[in-house]
């Protein structure tokens, strides 16, 4: 018998009942709560009369809608300000921990979870958000579901799920200087296409994978949905265990002692077999800019916007186009030609102390350039925040001309006060750079956060390698 | 949740791959508390000249009458027609409850995003995943008032011209379409396993039960 992946050593570890279709009743270990997409999900517990299965496996947070300014005042929005007193209520009903807007542990849901050792290694992770797959990164089975899932999480413990075919993504070689996981993972999704790992959950392995840090990590399994894949997972290593060693929620004492023990059979076998599998030349990689209103659309920062003409699929040709046309820009265009109007250092990819220290170490002794009309940096969490403070970064960031703001995901998907305005051009950190995702009429390049940083002081994308 | 089995149906194009949730139901609609109402704002960006927002009145705003969906032979239409990686991007069941509440119950693509098929089928949506010549052949084919049937028991799409289209579709997943069953209810089912599990584990995992959250 062959050996198994990763991926199938969670999931049979967390099969409750096998149909006669393959489709299975899976248990979940965490469930993550936000306050989108749950309120109709504690409605439909209301209206049928249910409780939740088990208290003790949800965390809530509040962090799409949270404002980034004055938090004390609350939120101005009432609409939004009714989104999360309707969280805060749901979790005082039905007794979930929250962590609440004013707690200093509060920020976006997938910073918190492994920050806190909430999610861990093995786990199942579920939660009403599709970047959950960041937590993936520990080596835990995690996915984005929709807010019917939510209820039947509550209600159950236990989701429907049919079994994913398993996609290996090898990064051969180590990366250049100066080039990050969000480069790897832009790169991946150039190669593969944002419809690449439908159907698949994708294990990221390789020495440019095991080189990364959990946060560089959880970068790429963070867009592994941007992939297609609704789950990455990359094989627990010492990495992994030094990360959730004295983690506030991680197994203490003698429960650590087994926990890790078990979480060192969590790697796929030498002789597993995968359906797929890609292997790429992570030494080849560069600094990755998005062009387009979809990831896929990414070249390298010494590169030019290709030409849609030289395309000869009819359907990709017309993307192109349209892309081009949203985004202002023309073919055969330098991407370090292009100006930007706005810098997001921030979201669930790229808001954790390393993504920090990162874009602070490019801005240190520098200023935003004059066409800079603001550049926001937004920590993942309350602690991020902290520890920035304590190393100093929050004060090279101001002195450099950014804003320092309180944690949450923000200008990542515009759903509190930071936005873009029509055609207004950002060098973002964020993850998804479709129409409309930053503020309506607003164009977005999706970098990593030294990237961006130097699109702030230069002005125009620049290759951060030559800093 | 409605149940699914006979539809004949009008059918509206929309001919763009990797058409995402954010363009299908923008993100500050996803403010509302509320399961209903989404469908005067479906595709907001691409149906109206203006910007929207939540609790706007949708018949005073200006329409952009380059929008498939704006066409008048459209109106009604039930079927959408629609290229590969439908539904890609962020998990929002505000995306099908949309499409639902605007009137479609069935979407016929080559490909679509895994977490959007998997919310149709919690909110009487078909999701029809055909081959991409076929798709192409259909996007040819379609004429003002084309209209196909879709039998899901059968497991087939006729079209006007009579030819016959099998489509495949996981049994849990039609059984529950066709009956309109509330998937809890039916995981309830399975409660006593569910908890053997749950203590199977705490003994295996004993960690994972210790520390409760505060």
């Amino acid at each position: 018998m062959p050996g198994k992946t990763l991926y199938d050593k969670l999931w049979e570890d967390h099969v409750v009942h096998t149909e006669d279709d393959g489709s299975s009743l899976i248990y979940i270990d965490r469930h993550l709560v936000h306050e989108v997409t749950s309120p109709q999900a504690f409605d439909g517990l209301r209206l049928a009369g249910r409780k939740p299965w088990r208290i003790d496996r949800n965390l809530a947070v509040a962090d799409h809608n949270v404002p980034t300014t004055a938090r004390e005042q609350g939120i101005a929005d009432p609409v939004s300000r009714l989104q999360v007193e309707t969280l805060d209520n749901n979790c005082a009903e039905f007794g979930i921990t929250e962590f609440a807007m004013t707690d200093p542990r509060q920020g976006i849901v997938h910073v918190i979870g492994p920050e806190q050792g909430a999610t861990l290694p093995g786990m199942t992770v579920v939660c009403g958000d599709s970047h959950t797959s960041t937590h993936g990164a520990s080596g835990a089975l995690a996915f984005g579901i929709g807010t019917s899932e939510v209820e039947h999480v509550l209600a159950t413990q236990c989701l429907v799920q049919k079994k994913a075919k398993n996609l290996l993504i090898k990064l051969n070689g180590p990366v250049g200087l100066g080039v990050t996981a969000k480069d790897i993972v832009l790169a991946i999704i150039g190669t593969i296409g944002t419809a690449g790992g439908n159907g698949y959950t994708i294990e990221f392995a390789g020495e440019a994978i095991r080189n990364l840090s959990m946060e560089g990590r959880m970068t790429v399994c963070n867009m592994a949905i941007e992939a297609g894949a609704r789950a990455g997972l990359v094989a627990v290593d010492e990495v992994t265990i030094d990360y959730y060693r004295d983690r506030p929620y991680s197994p203490k004492g003698e429960h650590w002692f087994m926990a890790e023990r078990y979480w060192q059979r969590l790697y796929s076998d030498a002789d597993a077999v995968f359906d797929k599998v890609i292997e790429l030349d992570a030494t080849a990689i560069k600094p990755q800019v998005t062009w387009g209103t979809s990831p896929e659309l990414v070249v390298a920062v010494d590169g030019c916007i290709p030409d849609p003409m030289l395309e000869t699929e009819g359907g990709k040709r017309q993307s192109m186009q349209r892309a081009l046309e949203y985004m202002g820009l023309q073919a055969g265009q330098a991407i370090t030609d292009i100006q930007v109007d706005k810098v997001f250092i921030g979201s669930c990819t790229n808001s954790r102390i390393e993504d920090l220290r990162a874009a602070a170490d490019i801005a240190k002794g520098k200023k935003i350039a004059g066409n800079i009309k603001l550049a926001l940096v937004v920590p993942g969490s309350g602690l991020v925040k902290r520890q920035a403070e304590a190393e100093g970064l929050d004060k090279i960031f101001i002195e450099a001309g950014f804003e320092w703001r309180e944690p949450g995901c923000s200008m990542c998907l515009a759903m509190n006060a930071d936005k873009l305005e029509e055609g207004e051009r950002c060098a973002s950190t964020s993850n998804r750079n479709f129409e409309g995702r930053q503020g309506y009429g607003g164009r977005t390049h999706l970098v990593s956060p030294a990237m961006a940083a130097a699109a702030a002081v230069a002005g125009h994308f620049i290759d951060v390698r030559q800093l | 949740m409605q149940a699914f089995t006979l539809l004949n149906g009008l059918v509206a194009p929309l001919d763009r791959a990797n058409v995402d949730t954010d363009a299908i139901i923008p993100k500050q609609f996803l403010k509302s508390i509320r399961r209903t109402g989404f469908g005067p704002y479906l595709f907001d960006e691409w149906r109206y000249l203006d910007h929207g927002e939540p609790e706007m009145d949708c018949s005073q705003r200006p329409l952009n009458m380059d929008f498939v969906l704006n066409k008048p032979h459209y109106q009604g239409a039930q079927i959408l027609l629609a290229r590969e990686n439908f539904g890609c991007g962020s998990s929002r069941e505000h995306a099908p409850w949309a499409l639902e509440d605007f009137g479609f119950r069935a979407i016929i693509a080559p490909s679509f995003a895994d977490i959007f098929y998997n919310n149709c089928f919690k909110n009487g949506i078909l999701p029809i995943v055909l081959p991409a010549e076929t798709v192409d052949r259909l996007f040819k084919e379609l004429a003002d008032g084309y209209r196909l049937t879709i039998d899901l028991a059968a497991q087939t799409i006729t079209t006007p011209n009579a030819a016959t289209l099998a489509f495949t579709i996981d049994e849990t997943r039609k059984y529950r379409l066709l009956n309109g069953l509330d998937d809890i209810a039916l995981s309830l089912l399975h409660a006593d396993k569910i908890a053997a599990y749950e203590n199977g584990r705490a003994k295996r995992a004993p960690w994972l039960f210790a520390s409760n959250l505060k």
